[in-house]
């Protein structure tokens, strides 16, 4: 690693100035597990180092507009583990477990993770499956980005380099909607994904048409990818199998994925769409999973005590 | 460049100036003499370079220096007290927990952190939590025995 000034900061005023007076030369740390390795590699040369760490206020979970905000700097494992997160949305949960190991999820900040804008990473696909957006904050102000247009290439995002990521936030999810993450892992358990594929389905009361879905997936191109022509086969549809079949073949025409040892390019393809229906397959799962445990949960209608009963239950 | 940094290391204050660009892993084991814990892969994946930050499982290899001023470190050198070894130590030498040994330190310093949080982990449990600790040696089941059976060397 080359040498490179190192500053601690406090809050986003001495964040923004220590931006400004290094400019574009300036590189933002946080858990640093990305940012490090790259600067081994001297791919990433910065003159300075401004330091996230000691930032307060910037790693709540918290509900806001029914919906769930998680601040830049919280950690995956923080998200991981969040009850409220667990709860309201287990495959947030699920997702931010998959990234690398406990070791990495300990130190790597949801900001980081997505302003580094790796197209293998996790939490992107289910991310951008759920509709989520970030806020950027800088010495300007914030403004607020969709993550579906918020990767623009390789490591590259629609960010300033004087913007900060304060904020992910997760909407709402409709009533009647199952999401689903699922990550092809043909060699370790703590590889980048071969194929990541992430949907979010909402069905009509009835549990019988597609209202809504949303389709992202991982590791097949330079950016994390919506399958928007996927998406519009099903919307309006009826909930049939060959119906998730037909959007994981359009699913494929979304994807460009390159031959590496993770497979061939061809290969990932064809796993793209087969990952895509299982997404599907396991959204609708979720939702009538969702069903069935509404209706369990309805008190059964009472019995009507007889006066017998009631004379009985007074003696005892 | 340097930087003055300060931080708790197995119970212990450290006081020192190191470059910038010095990772943790060579600060403990060549500033400090804690050569405990070791470096495999230098990327984060092997997990013998595992100490604890504030509790917390990292990799020093992918963390500088200065990022761990003003925090408490664990190395394995910290896990036994009084000359008396952690539970987790003693179940490894029981149960033959370990082949070469150079993955060991790292696998310590992990099941001691599972063991903070779950003192009795089952299988499944000890393998997700133990993903991210290599052994070439691929002595996994003694090492996932040792862990299991822990427990019968706490107080």
């Amino acid at each position: 690693m080359i040498p490179f000034e190192y500053r601690p900061t406090k809050n986003l005023k001495e964040v923004h100035a220590s931006l400004q007076e290094f400019g574009p030369d300036a590189k933002l740390i946080a858990g640093g597990t990305a940012l490090v390795i790259m600067m081994k590699q001297r791919l990433v040369r910065p003159s300075c180092l401004v330091s996230l760490r000691s930032v307060r206020g910037l790693n709540g979970i918290e509900i806001k507009d029914g919906g769930i905000s998680i601040g830049g700097l919280a950690t995956h494992r923080a998200v991981e583990s969040s009850s409220l997160v667990r709860r309201r949305l287990p495959v947030l949960a699920e997702t931010f477990h998959h990234v690398a190991t406990i070791r990495v999820r300990n130190m790597a900040t949801v900001g980081g993770g997505l302003a580094h804008a790796d197209p293998n990473q996790d939490p992107p696909p289910t991310l951008i499956a759920l509709g989520a957006t970030v806020k950027a904050t800088s010495a300007d102000g914030s403004r607020v980005l969709p993550l579906d247009t918020f990767f623009t290439d390789y490591y590259e995002t629609v960010l300033n380099p004087d913007e900060i990521l304060t904020e992910l936030f997760v909407p709402k999810l409709a009533p009647n909607t199952g999401a689903a993450y699922l990550k092809f892992l043909p060699r370790t358990a703590d590889d980048y994904a071969t194929v990541s594929a992430a949907a979010v389905l909402t069905l009509d009361k009835n549990l019988k048409i597609i209202n809504d879905v949303r389709i992202a997936l991982g590791s097949v191109g330079t950016t994390p990818i919506r399958a928007t022509a996927a998406e519009a086969v099903l919307r309006g549809q009826p909930v049939k199998a060959e119906a998730f079949a037909e959007a994981g073949e359009k699913a494929k025409e979304a994807v460009d994925p390159i031959s590496d040892f993770r497979g061939s390019a061809g290969y990932k393809k064809e796993m793209a769409a087969v990952f895509v229906r299982r997404a599907l397959e396991k959204a609708l799962g979720d939702i009538r999973q969702q069903a069935r445990v509404r209706a369990s949960a309805k008190p059964k209608a009472r019995k009507k005590v007889t006066k017998k009963a009631a004379k009985k239950r007074s003696r005892r | 460049m340097n930087k003055k940094i300060s931080f708790r290391v197995n119970g212990k204050k450290a006081e020192l100036e190191v470059p910038t660009n010095r990772l943790l892993i060579d600060c403990l084991r060549y500033d400090l003499g804690l050569t405990g814990t070791k470096e495999g892969c230098s990327v984060g994946v092997c997990g013998a370079c595992t100490v604890l930050m504030d509790g917390d499982m990292i990799s020093s290899c992918l963390t500088l220096a200065v990022m761990a001023d003003g925090h408490a470190l664990t190395t394995v050198e910290g896990l036994a007290k009084n000359g008396e070894l952690n539970p987790v130590q003693k179940s490894f030498i029981q149960y033959g927990g370990f082949q070469c040994g150079i993955c060991t330190p790292g696998q310590v310093v992990a099941a001691t952190a599972l063991l903070e949080q779950n003192p009795r982990p089952n299988e499944e449990e000890i393998k997700d939590w133990m993903m991210g600790n290599l052994c070439r040696c691929t002595g996994y089941y003694k090492i996932i025995e040792s862990i299991e059976k822990a427990h019968q060397f706490a107080k």
